[in-house]
């Protein structure tokens, strides 16, 4: 939840509690949980099945990503994005470090809002996952070949950046907008002059090249609060409808003053007329500063390197790009329904929730249907773009998804339910309840053309009394109904990890068949790589000691160095020459003030260690690798400066020349 | 001999050239950490595993034991063995193009020959790899225990379950071997009914 602090959040629910009874009586036997032994055979897998759906819940606060199967709701992984992991030593080592760099400095945590897998022609294609980081506005790359952090991009001009990192239909685009508006450029100026100095800013990131992600162009936009986002499709294909808040342009208790107008705005950003007006020439490059970062396929080395420009386009410059669609009070979500011709709004305080049609908003832009215009851009009549609204469904309506056959599924934060409605007939035909205070929620593939409509996960901020309590803070929760009826029927209540936000699922088949099970030796391009067990050796350069190491099972080679000096810094560049799967091996060093590694078949990954006093000290692995695992250690003798103790390793080659294949 | 016989020797020396791209023999080893398994391509010029880093994985874990490092490059058999298959390929057309009997005989006893030969030298070769154990380094020394892969079948070996069959080019020489022995036994009897026919 991004927009109310918790305790407020509870404040209002309360308020609103008396209204939330009429719509609360409504229904509610719908997902009665008399059948629960049949619920629970549908989410059990048994020993040794598997999923039927990866889902990727954002991990909020956490700054990473939890990995679930469905239905079992059981955690795979976590992998970490704006965050440092010292389960595997992602954002300590040499090697991941750079991820981490923002023309901040060095930022290990984020809160990450928002997921998008990667789309072909409209339907999730399993090869990304894209995620957003909200406090130091920065979008993200995850490989889902191996599930890891692939490339991060920092977003100049903006300060928080919530409404991302939403997909195009192919994936050309991701996009980024700032939910603070902000001095564009920064400067030192009065808060109160505000309506003056403060602008929006929205951003299209070019996404389908792995490794190349950049900033294609940003629209300078008033100075609003910008929400979510939605790719159109079908007949709305080309265009991104951002919601936006505060169009009051308050800067201070924005509760109250940023909720005074009756309708806040829709932006609906044309993309393909941007891209026209930039080949045009109608677009200056701004001086800025932001860094993209990214790791190398073959040496898995990350990158960070500083840009110094970004192409920015003013909406009045480029007629025809960007129009605003009133919509009722504060709108949270943007949805597009599977045919791309219905844009539903969620907003927070509204008592209906908006239903645009594309179809008419298009023709509207033709008609010039317009009721005035806001700093030069036109905003449209409301009662021409509308299809219609959805009456009495319940209290704060948030999010909504599609099941692709016919029904809307619309969170409602205060009411707690989610209520499911005819995208058609725009009629609430069933409603269950959430335990407590659903925020997004998630249908797989509810955001393509073909959603995959079995299920739909509400991601619940609050918790209170469905657990075992955990002192003052408490898991947030997911919780599975099963869409497949006439009725939503509860499954599954499961704790997650972090606050999720918004979530992606995907059939596990899309994502199976890609996985990489090891790094291949041969192909390793890191610069400290032993490729074998006769590549290794330990060199001294200055005050600096390298160490290239080897892993396999059960030994590292060298296993005993010496030499090392106080007063040096040494790295042990460490490579595991296995090449099977589900193989890694650990590396640690006792006294080092940073993380273990942990280093993948075929990876080579680098500890820091700077010892600080005399002796032997050990070197191990922490990964239960083999039976010899216990066996598998080593000694680094560190001498006094100035002491003349030969730099050695004991680099032998076994007469198995294992590791030369 | 008669036309059928020729047929069959024909038959057999075509079977006997798929050996070159066919594997002869598979070896599969299965155990608790390894239930998508790993095995062993065994071809006339080579061993291989079956998925690329099979062999890897089997050398790495042969290390526990003592085992040798299996390197084909190491395996003379294997250099020398297309040659004979080769050899065996040319007699094969010889015999069909002299259309003679005693060619036949003599070539049905040298094929069961060369063949019985070759499953003697796999035998002795998995005996060699599954006894000679270098137990000084050995990691894991079970007194009596020996690693030999089956020829046929299958065997425990510690956590794996080991099995070993004749895969496509060893069966389609299986298959050479009994129509080359159809051939002869056809062409006996025909040389009793029909003493007119062509005789060395």
């Amino acid at each position: 939840m991004s927009l109310l602090s918790r305790s407020r959040l509870l404040l209002g629910a309360g308020a609103l509690t008396v209204l939330g009874l009429g719509y609360a009586c409504a229904g509610r036997g719908s997902s009665s949980l008399a059948g629960t032994a049949d619920a629970a055979q549908r989410v059990y897998v048994a020993p040794g099945e598997k999923d039927e759906l990866y889902a990727f819940l954002s991990g909020g606060f956490g700054g990473q990503v939890g990995v679930y199967g469905l239905p079992s709701g059981r955690l795979l992984r976590t992998i970490p994005v704006f965050s440092q992991a010292p389960e595997n030593g992602w954002g300590y080592t040499d090697e991941t470090k750079p991820m981490l760099e923002t023309s901040y400095g060095f930022i290990p945590w984020d809160d990450l809002h928002h997921t998008a897998l990667s789309q072909t022609d409209g339907d999730d294609d399993g090869r990304w996952l894209f995620v957003n980081g909200n406090n130091t506005p920065r979008v993200a790359r995850i490989d889902l070949r191996h599930f890891e952090t692939t490339e991060i991009l920092e977003i100049p001009n903006a300060a928080g950046n919530h409404a991302s990192p939403f997909v195009t239909p192919n994936t050309e685009y991701i996009v980024s907008s700032t939910r603070f508006s902000i001095p564009v450029p920064n400067q030192d100026v009065p808060i109160s002059e505000y309506k003056k100095y403060f602008k929006g800013q929205i951003s299209f990131i070019t996404a389908d090249q792995p490794g190349k992600m950049d900033i294609a162009f940003q629209l300078i936009m008033p100075g609003f609060n910008y929400d979510l986002a939605r790719a159109g499709k079908g007949p709305s294909d080309g265009w991104m409808f951002f919601t936006s808040y505060n169009s009051e342009q308050a800067n201070t208790l924005l509760e109250v003053n940023a909720s005074q107008n009756d309708k806040d705005y829709i932006a609906a950003v044309n993309y393909r007329a941007v891209e026209a007006c930039v080949k045009a020439g109608k677009g200056r490059r701004a001086a800025v500063d932001y860094r993209h970062n990214y790791m190398d396929e073959f040496s898995r080395v990350s990158r960070s390197e500083r840009r110094t420009s970004v192409l920015q386009v003013q909406p009045t410059e480029c007629p025809g790009s960007v129009f605003f669609l009133p919509t009722p009070k504060s709108p949270h979500g943007a949805d597009v329904d599977p045919t791309g011709e219905f844009v539903v709004a969620g907003g927070k305080l509204a008592t209906v929730i908006p239903v645009h049609s594309t179809v008419k908003m298009l023709q509207a832009i033709k008609d010039k249907a317009f009721e005035g215009d806001l700093e030069g851009i036109p905003v449209l009549k409301y009662e021409a773009t509308l299809a219609g609204e959805v009456k009495e469904p319940g209290l704060g309506p948030l999010h909504t998804e599609f099941d692709g056959k016919g029904f809307a599924y619309t969170s409602m934060f205060i009411s707690s339910e989610v209520v499911k409605w005819n995208v058609k007939t725009l009629e609430v035909v069933d409603r269950a309840p959430t335990f407590y205070s659903v925020g997004h929620l998630m249908i797989p593939g509810g955001a393509t053309r073909h959603p995959y409509g079995r299920y739909v996960l509400a991601l619940n901020k609050i918790t209170k009394d469905r657990y075992l309590p955990t002192g003052p803070e408490l898991t947030q929760s997911a919780q599975l109904y099963d869409i497949t009826g006439d009725k939503m029927q509860l499954l599954l209540d499961f704790p997650t990890q972090g606050e999720p936000h918004y979530a992606n699922a995907i059939d596990a088949k899309k994502i199976t068949d890609r996985q990489v099970k090891f790094y291949s030796i041969a192909e390793n391009r890191h610069p400290m790589v032993a490729r074998s067990e006769r590549e290794t050796g330990v060199t001294r350069s200055g005050k600096v000691v390298h160490i290239r190491m080897t892993a396999i099972r059960s030994h590292f080679s060298p296993d005993n160095i010496e030499g090392v000096q106080l007063g040096d810094t040494v790295l042990f560049h460490v490579t595991n020459l296995e090449q099977d799967w589900d193989v890694p091996h650990g590396f640690a060093v006792i006294g080092a003030n940073t993380s273990e590694l942990l280093i993948m078949p075929g990876e080579t990954r680098t500890l820091r260690w700077v010892p600080g006093r005399i002796g032997v000290f050990p070197i191990y692995c922490t990964d239960f690798c083999s039976a010899l695992h216990q066996e598998m250690q080593g000694y680094v003798r560190v001498s006094p400066a100035g002491s003349t103790v030969a730099l050695k390793g004991n680099t032998r080659v076994p007469a198995a020349a294992r590791g030369s294949n | 001999m008669t036309a059928r016989s020729r047929w069959f020797v024909l038959v057999a020396v075509a079977l006997l050239a798929t050996a070159y791209v066919l594997p002869l023999w598979r070896v599969d080893l299965v155990a608790p950490q390894y239930p998508e398994g790993l095995g062993m391509l065994i071809r006339i010029n080579g061993v291989g595993g079956v998925k690329p880093n099979d062999l890897n994985s089997i050398n790495g874990l042969n290390h526990y034991i003592g085992m040798k490092v299996i390197e084909p490059d190491a395996i003379p058999e294997l250099k020398w063995m297309p040659w004979i298959l080769g050899g065996l390929i040319a007699a094969g057309l010889a015999v069909a193009a002299l259309r003679r009997r005693v060619p036949l005989y003599l070539y049905t006893v040298v094929l069961l020959g060369v063949l019985g030969l070759g499953l003697w030298d796999y035998r002795r070769w998995g005996y060699d790899y599954g006894h000679d154990l270098d137990t000084e380094h050995a990691i894991i020394k079970i007194p009596g225990m020996t690693y030999s892969p089956p020829v046929i079948g299958r065997k425990k070996l510690l956590n794996f379950t080991a099995t070993s069959w004749p895969s496509y080019g060893g069966v389609a020489m299986a298959i050479a071997a009994g129509l080359v022995v159809a051939a002869s036994v056809a062409t006996l009897r025909s040389g009793r009914r029909d003493p007119g026919l062509k005789s060395a």
